[in-house]
């Protein structure tokens, strides 16, 4: 089997345990502030992080290219509450455009 | 035993603003299905993950991750993360949802940020069952269906720089980020876990310098104290759900 099916099947098992396990413990087992707090906070560091990767890394440098623009442009549509679909397509659209100029 | 129900008026209510969110969330599938495909995952690996991992963040974690040639077992150790808060949404649904046997097994995959927002804050078990199985049920049938939509077109895409595809995905996790960033710890955290990661870019094998800016979060788990009041979601945070 692929490294990548192992992959996909390891996060689909995974992700099903971890909200089943939610739904089935007690809340007392995991109901501990600083558990609670690093599960809350785990997003915000890796989301932010998965962002500052997939715009600045082309493999091991750090660059600015049309990334950064497709970026500034996603801020701009969040700023005026577009929906996901929106952000996304004009994120590539930007960047697609200032690939062509 | 009785059977309780809801008002039909109310029960309208909850179940047509479950499927307004399920249109809004689901329909951006077609992006995940396109980026999947492009970043190295054939269509059944992409639609597998819609199936059965089934949380945008992770999914889009994975396929970040190995879109970006880092090993695909580093990109499975971030989406498990990403993961983990499910765990927390389960904790507060579990009282407010109150199923068992298969129905938990059943509901337990239905557990993501959308379900969660439409259940929590109802004032009876049935509306909040009716919340979330409405909500859960609509983004998941759509989710998938769009999904395999964008999977399928995304593979006659061919280079995916030349639309954009590369940097749709910083923006795809950037819209999933930015509910959280209206706290000011959170914006902090965010700050420092991308500059971990940057700073890690140069040094370590892809896939590391996200995995490390988890660091970043326990680190600010230990040193602070206080409760994140976007900890859960709202409905104004979903896509379709601030339309009241």
């Amino acid at each position: 089997m692929s490294a990548l099916w192992v992959a996909v099947i390891v996060t689909s098992v995974g992700c099903y345990l971890l909200k089943l396990t939610g739904l089935s413990v007690p809340e007392a087992v995991l109901e501990h502030p600083l558990v609670e707090r690093v599960a809350d906070l785990l997003p915000v560091a890796l989301l932010a992080a998965l962002v500052a990767v997939q715009v600045f890394a082309d493999g091991q440098s750090l660059v600015l290219d049309a990334r950064l623009v497709g970026l500034a442009v996603a801020v701009v549509a969040l700023l005026f509450r577009a929906p996901f679909l929106v952000v996304v397509l004009l994120a590539a659209a930007s960047a697609a455009l200032v690939r062509l100029l | 035993m009785t059977v309780e129900t809801l008002p039909p008026g109310e029960r309208r209510a909850i179940v047509r603003d479950g499927v307004a969110v399920g249109i809004a969330s689901g329909t951006y599938g077609i992006s995940f299905g396109a980026i999947s495909v492009t970043s190295g995952l054939d269509v059944w690996q992409t639609c597998v993950l819609s199936l059965l991992v089934f949380t945008g963040a992770s999914q889009f974690a994975l396929i970040g991750v190995i879109g970006a040639g880092g090993s695909p077992l580093s990109g499975a150790a971030t989406a498990l993360l990403l993961g983990s808060r499910n765990t927390l949404y389960g904790l507060r649904l579990a009282p407010l949802l109150a199923w068992t046997g298969w129905r938990r097994f059943a509901a337990a995959q239905l557990v993501i940020d959308e379900s969660t927002a439409m259940a929590i804050n109802r004032d009876s078990r049935l509306a909040a069952r009716t919340g979330f199985l409405s909500t859960g049920l609509a983004v998941f049938v759509l989710w998938n269906l769009a999904t395999l939509l964008g999977a399928v077109g995304g593979r006659s895409l061919g280079d995916p720089r030349t639309f954009g595809l590369d940097a749709a995905v910083g923006a795809a996790f950037l819209a999933l980020l930015w509910p959280r960033l209206r706290d000011r710890r959170n914006q902090v955290v965010a700050a420092l876990g991308a500059a971990v990661a940057l700073g890690l870019v140069p040094v370590t094998a892809a896939g590391v310098p996200v995995l490390a800016a988890g660091g970043v979060a326990l680190l600010a788990g230990i040193i602070s104290s206080r409760d994140d009041p976007t900890e859960y979601p709202e409905h104004d945070d979903l896509p379709g759900g601030g339309h009241r």
